[in-house]
Formats: C-alpha cells, sequence, structure tokens
C-alpha cells in the first residue's frame, strides 16, 4: 500500500499537483482581492505587468532554488552571489557600453560555475549542502568586499541596466511589458518543460529517495550537482535584472535565499525534497511578493514587514502540514 | 544500551581538539615569524571573549541539532535579550537581577515558541525558526534604531570584563554551560532521549520517548543559552544592541561551530565538548588573523573555506569508516 503511494506514475504525478495548489491559489487570490479593493488601478494591465517585471527576479531565484531543494538539498548561497554579481558587473563594465555582452556572458558563466562548485563539494566531498553553501555566501561576500575594497566600483551600463527596467512599450492589451518578464515567462516555460522531462523525473526521484533512484541507475550526484548549476545560473538572471532594476550596492542580494527559500516552501514544496512543482514554487515567490505589494498599500510600516512575512509562512506552513498529515 | 548512547557524545572530540592544536601551533609559528606574539594576555584575553559569545549560542544551538532540529532565530534571541537586559537595568545595578531573569525568561519563552511549532504544527525547523526569527526582526526593527537602555555598571565590570588571570569570567561561564549540557547529555535521561530521537525520531517514538517534549525542551535550552549570550554581550556593549545578533552573524556561525565541533547536521550524533572545540577553533583562527593585520574580508573568504573543509574532513573520515 505505502509502496503504491510512494511511486506516482508522470500522470498521477500531475493531478496530485494541481490539488496542492489550491491553498496557494486561494490565498493568491484573496491576496489579489485585498489589493484590489484598496488599489483599484492596480488590476490595470500596466501597474500589473510592472509588478509582474519587478517580481521576476525572485520567481526566478525561487526557481533555481526548487531545483535543489526537491533534490534533497539547499543553497545558502544566493543571495551573496547575486551581491557578488551585481558588484562584478559593475565594476567590470565599468560604464562602458560595449562590454554589457561579454559581462552578461561572464554572469551567466559564473553563475553556473559557482552552482557547479557548491554541487561538486556537496555530492563529492558529502558535505551537508548547508554547510557548503553558507561557507560558499561566507566566502562571495568577503570576496566580493575585498575585490572591491569595500565600496562597490564603476558602474553599469544603461545597455546592461535596460533588461531590467525597460518595456517593450505599447503592446496591444498589455500596454508596457517590462523585458524582465519577458525573460521570467522564457526562462518558467524552459523550467516547467525541464521538470516534465527525463532530468525533471529524475531529480524529483533522487530527492525522495536517493538510494531507491541510485540502485534504478539515477546518476544521483550529477543530477544534483546539475541542480545546483541551475539554482546558480538563476541567481545570476536574477542578478542582471535586480543590478538593472535598483543599481548596484552591496545589499542587492541581501536576504533573497531566505526569501526564495520561503517562496519554495510555501509553493508547498517539502524541504528535504521529492515533493512539490516548479509552478507552486514559482507561485510562492509571486505570492510573497504580493504580499509586500499589499503591505505597503495598505500603509504597514517597512520596518514591520518581516514580522507579517514570518506570520504568514508559520501559518501557510502550519496549515499545509496540517493538511498532509492528516491526509 | 548505555554504553551506546554514552559513544556518540564522546567520540568526534578529538579530531577538533587536533585541529585546534594544529591550528594554534601554526599559528603562533606563522605569528612568531610575522614578528608578533600569538599568546600574549590582550589577544588571549580577546580570543576567549570571541569564544564566550559564540559558544553560548553554540553549546545551545549543539542541543536542538542532535535532536535533529535546527535554530535559525538564535541572532535575533540575542539581540532582544541585550536589549530587555539593558532597558530594565536602566543603568542600576538594583535592577540586575530581575533583569536578568527578565531576559532568560523571554528568551525562553521563544524557544517554548519555537519547540512547539516543530513538535505541535509539525513545521520544518528551518522554517518554524526563520519564521520566528522574522517575527521577532520586525519588532527589532519596528521598535529600535539604535542603541538603547543601559547595562549596570555591577554587570560590566564582572560579566563583562572581569577575568582571572587571562581568563575572563564570560569564559568560566562558557565551560560551565557547557560543563552542565555535557552533563545533561551524557549522564540524564534527557540527554540520551535527545540524542536517540535526533538518530530516528520513529525508532525513539517506538520505544517510549515522548519526543515532543524532549524536543520543545531542547529549543527552550537554545534560546536561553542565546538569552545568555546576549545578557554578555550587552554587559561587553553596556547597553542594549538591536543588530548585535544578527551583525555577528550568530545564527550561521553558530551551526558551523557545532558542525566543525563533529555534530552531525542531521542530528543523533556529536556532544557539546566537540562544539566548545569548533568555537575555540574558529576563536582562534580570528585571533591569529587579527595578529597577523589580515584584511577583514579576506577572513570572511578563509572562514568560509575552513568551514567547508573543516566538515569535508568529517564526511571523509565517515565514508571510511563505513567502508571498513
Amino acid at each position: 500500500m505505502q509502496l503504491v503511494k510512494r511511486r506516482p506514475l508522470p500522470p498521477q504525478l500531475t493531478r496530485v499537483r494541481a490539488g496542492g495548489l489550491l491553498p496557494l491559489l486561494a490565498i493568491l487570490a484573496v491576496l489579489l482581492v485585498l489589493v484590489a479593493v484598496r488599489q483599484p488601478d492596480f488590476l490595470a494591465p500596466a501597474s500589473l505587468m510592472s509588478f509582474l517585471g519587478r517580481s521576476a527576479p525572485i520567481i526566478l531565484l525561487a526557481a533555481g532554488q526548487y531545483f535543489v531543494i526537491v533534490s534533497g538539498e539547499f543553497d545558502l548561497s544566493v543571495g551573496s552571489l547575486v551581491t557578488a554579481q551585481v558588484v562584478v558587473a559593475a565594476r567590470l563594465i565599468d560604464s562602458d557600453p560595449s562590454r554589457t555582452w561579454p559581462v552578461v556572458l561572464v554572469l551567466l558563466a559564473g553563475g553556473v560555475l559557482v552552482g557547479l562548485v557548491n554541487g561538486l563539494i556537496t555530492t563529492r566531498l558529502r558535505v551537508p549542502s548547508f554547510i557548503t553553501t553558507l561557507g560558499m555566501f561566507l566566502i562571495l561576500v568577503g570576496a566580493v568586499y575585498l575585490w572591491s575594497n569595500g565600496a562597490p566600483k564603476g558602474g553599469l551600463s544603461e545597455e546592461f541596466r535596460r533588461f531590467g527596467r525597460r518595456a517593450f512599450e505599447d503592446v496591444p492589451v498589455f500596454g508596457r511589458v517590462p523585458y524582465a518578464l519577458v525573460v521570467l515567462l522564457v526562462l518558467a516555460t524552459l523550467a516547467v518543460l525541464l521538470m516534465r522531462s527525463d532530468f525533471g523525473r529524475i531529480l524529483v526521484a533522487v530527492g525522495d529517495n536517493a538510494r531507491t533512484a541510485e540502485l534504478s541507475g539515477a546518476r544521483v550526484r550529477r543530477t544534483r550537482t546539475i541542480a545546483f548549476m541551475l539554482s546558480g545560473l538563476a541567481a545570476a538572471v536574477a542578478a542582471i535584472l535586480i543590478g538593472g532594476y535598483s543599481g548596484v550596492s552591496f545589499q542587492a542580494g541581501a536576504g533573497l535565499e531566505f526569501g526564495a527559500i520561503t517562496a519554495v516552501v510555501l509553493g508547498g514544496v517539502a524541504l528535504g525534497g521529492g515533493r512539490g512543482s516548479v509552478v507552486g514554487a514559482m507561485l510562492g515567490a509571486l505570492t510573497l511578493e504580493l504580499l509586500f505589494t499589499l503591505m505597503n498599500f495598505y500603509g504597514v510600516s517597512g520596518a514591520l514587514r518581516p514580522t507579517v512575512q514570518g506570520a504568514i509562512i508559520l501559518f501557510a506552513v502550519a496549515v499545509s502540514s496540517r493538511r498532509s498529515t492528516s491526509r | 544500551m548505555s554504553l551506546l548512547s554514552l559513544r556518540p557524545a564522546r567520540r568526534p572530540v578529538p579530531g577538533v581538539f587536533v585541529a585546534l592544536t594544529i591550528t594554534l601551533a601554526l599559528g603562533w609559528l606563522i605569528v612568531m615569524i610575522d614578528g608578533g606574539q600569538l599568546f600574549n594576555q590582550s589577544t588571549t584575553v580577546s580570543l576567549l571573549h570571541v569564544a564566550a559569545g559564540l559558544g553560548l549560542v553554540a553549546v545551545g544551538q549543539t542541543l536542538v541539532i542532535l535532536g535533529g532540529s535546527l535554530d535559525l532565530s538564535v541572532a535575533y534571541v540575542i539581540s532582544l535579550s541585550t536589549l530587555v537586559a539593558a532597558e530594565t537595568m536602566n543603568g542600576s545595578d538594583g535592577a540586575l537581577l530581575p533583569a536578568v531573569a527578565l531576559a532568560l525568561t523571554v528568551s525562553a519563552a521563544v524557544g517554548l515558541l519555537n519547540g512547539l511549532l516543530v513538535t505541535r504544527l509539525r513545521i520544518n525547523a528551518f522554517i518554524a525558526t526563520l519564521g520566528v526569527g522574522l517575527l521577532l526582526k520586525g519588532y527589532l526593527d519596528n521598535g529600535y534604531d539604535g542603541p538603547a537602555g543601559s547595562t549596570s555598571p555591577g554587570l560590566v565590570q564582572s560579566l563583562g570584563y572581569q577575568r582571572i588571570g587571562p581568563v575572563p569570567l564570560s569564559f568560566l561561564l562558557l565551560l560551565a554551560v557547557t560543563g552542565a549540557c555535557w552533563f545533561a547529555l551524557a549522564r540524564t535521561r534527557f540527554g540520551h532521549h535527545l540524542v536517540a530521537v535526533g538518530g530516528d525520531p520513529e525508532v525513539a517514538r517506538l520505544s517510549g520517548v515522548r519526543n515532543d517534549r524532549v524536543l520543545v525542551i531542547a529549543h527552550v535550552l537554545c534560546s536561553l543559552c542565546a538569552g545568555l549570550a546576549g545578557i554578555y554581550l550587552a554587559s561587553r556593549l553596556g547597553s542594549g544592541a538591536p543588530r548585535v545578533g544578527t551583525e555577528g552573524l550568530y545564527d550561521l556561525e553558530s551551526i558551523a561551530a557545532v558542525v566543525i565541533g563533529g555534530t552531525a547536521l542531521a542530528g543523533g550524533r556529536g556532544g557539546v565538548l566537540g562544539t566548545l572545540g569548533g568555537v575555540l577553533l574558529l576563536a582562534s583562527i580570528d585571533a591569529i588573523f587579527n595578529q597577523l593585520e589580515v584584511d577583514a574580508f579576506f577572513k570572511q573568504v578563509i572562514r568560509g573555506a575552513i568551514i567547508i573543509a573543516a566538515v569535508a574532513v568529517y564526511a571523509r573520515r565517515a565514508m571510511r569508516k563505513a567502508a571498513v
């Protein structure tokens, strides 16, 4: 009986997913109604589009974090990676527009490389990923301060910043579609397709039970390493968007790792791996962002944001774990 | 049975102390070549002060990690405790005891909340304590912009700066707390139950251990330790500091110290003596780098690398043991 339950076939998996997303969709709907009551303009296409564009980085980070978490690991290094990437980009570009594309490539490669190192240390040296990525966090923050002597140098080119702050103007129906949103939609589609591919199934299987997956022929270590690389790549894209939107600062990525993990868990993904969908993780991030927007509209002091965030997370996770234990 | 449960608390101790000895010896040599002196009075005192602050937190953290849980809220508990203590004292010695009692009570209450969220509501410890940490962060951010309150002069003179030879009173406090926790783990029913719960909750439950109660107690003790660290920091700083816990990275550093000390992050294996070694190792590296006047940011890079390397060494040994 247990065995049958724990080995869902792909079609069943999709059905379970849809059911699992219902509470989250309900929360999302309630938040939308609350926002609409306070600020009816928010639901106008233009402001909705720009909201989605602003949320793109954290949604991408949540997707990246999802790959790692569903495979049974953690990635605490993404926040520091975003900071490092933004600062590095500013220094390398040094306000020279011609260096934009090479630097974008360097950032993407850098993100993948950091993920590769995280993955290799975790899988080959068998260091718990919590510690690997915590160490990576310290290393990245220290290294980027060291490299820039404590103050960000150089500047981002307008070409670089357009990804984060420009938009396709005068689009019919939608009005203004931020580049960030287009990037998000493309990558989100790729993420969903990836999770439906063989790799995605293996990734979930590895997180569910690494031993079983290994015995069934999955290359556990390689799969997990790739998950870390995807998370690093997501952090690089997020860094490009964040750098464009809000500019260079040592605080660019501060706390994003916990934000992403929170979003993933809010999206119904189990820490420890093997359960949850990438769509859920991304919706979790969207919910979190919507919550912050709502708090802004209702004039909640910025300082109180963490308290409300904490309360919501505890509430949402408590409800979902009650449901899963009663089932 | 008793042998089995005793062994985990002891086995990992030598490793980290060997590393500590080698680090100190190498550090002493390098600092000497550099023309300095590692073991003079002032460096030893500051090393032990650093160790006392981190140590109090890490020893508490060891208890929850042994039980298979985790506490990410300690940094905020520390800040909260400095504020509660300093504001209640308000610079007078008369309010010393009530202030300490109040700070510890508040900390224990946070621990109780953590424990209940983890056990009763079955929220993953990572998320539960992160959430509670966020609750506290909001309270601190909203209520305080900078230092507040004033620590009683008596406490500053005693716990803050009093020392016997080169050994600060605060380090003796750490030794006492470590000793008490070691005793609790190795010699009491609570300790054996905690290790059992961390090792395999289901087996522990079937053997008649009341998992929930054991874990709640561990969380309360962990927060109490963090509260104690807060009182110590208030005595050093002379006032309550709303960001001292987070700026010192006490949450992540304490977990790192525990893991370097040989306690398994998954629970069920390790002990507080190893943690003490881990804390001393981190504090020694800090002291050596200070003596060499290494850039603060470079220090952080090396520290990150050392944490990973130390744990990799443990993992290798565990693998070899499993192979034999």
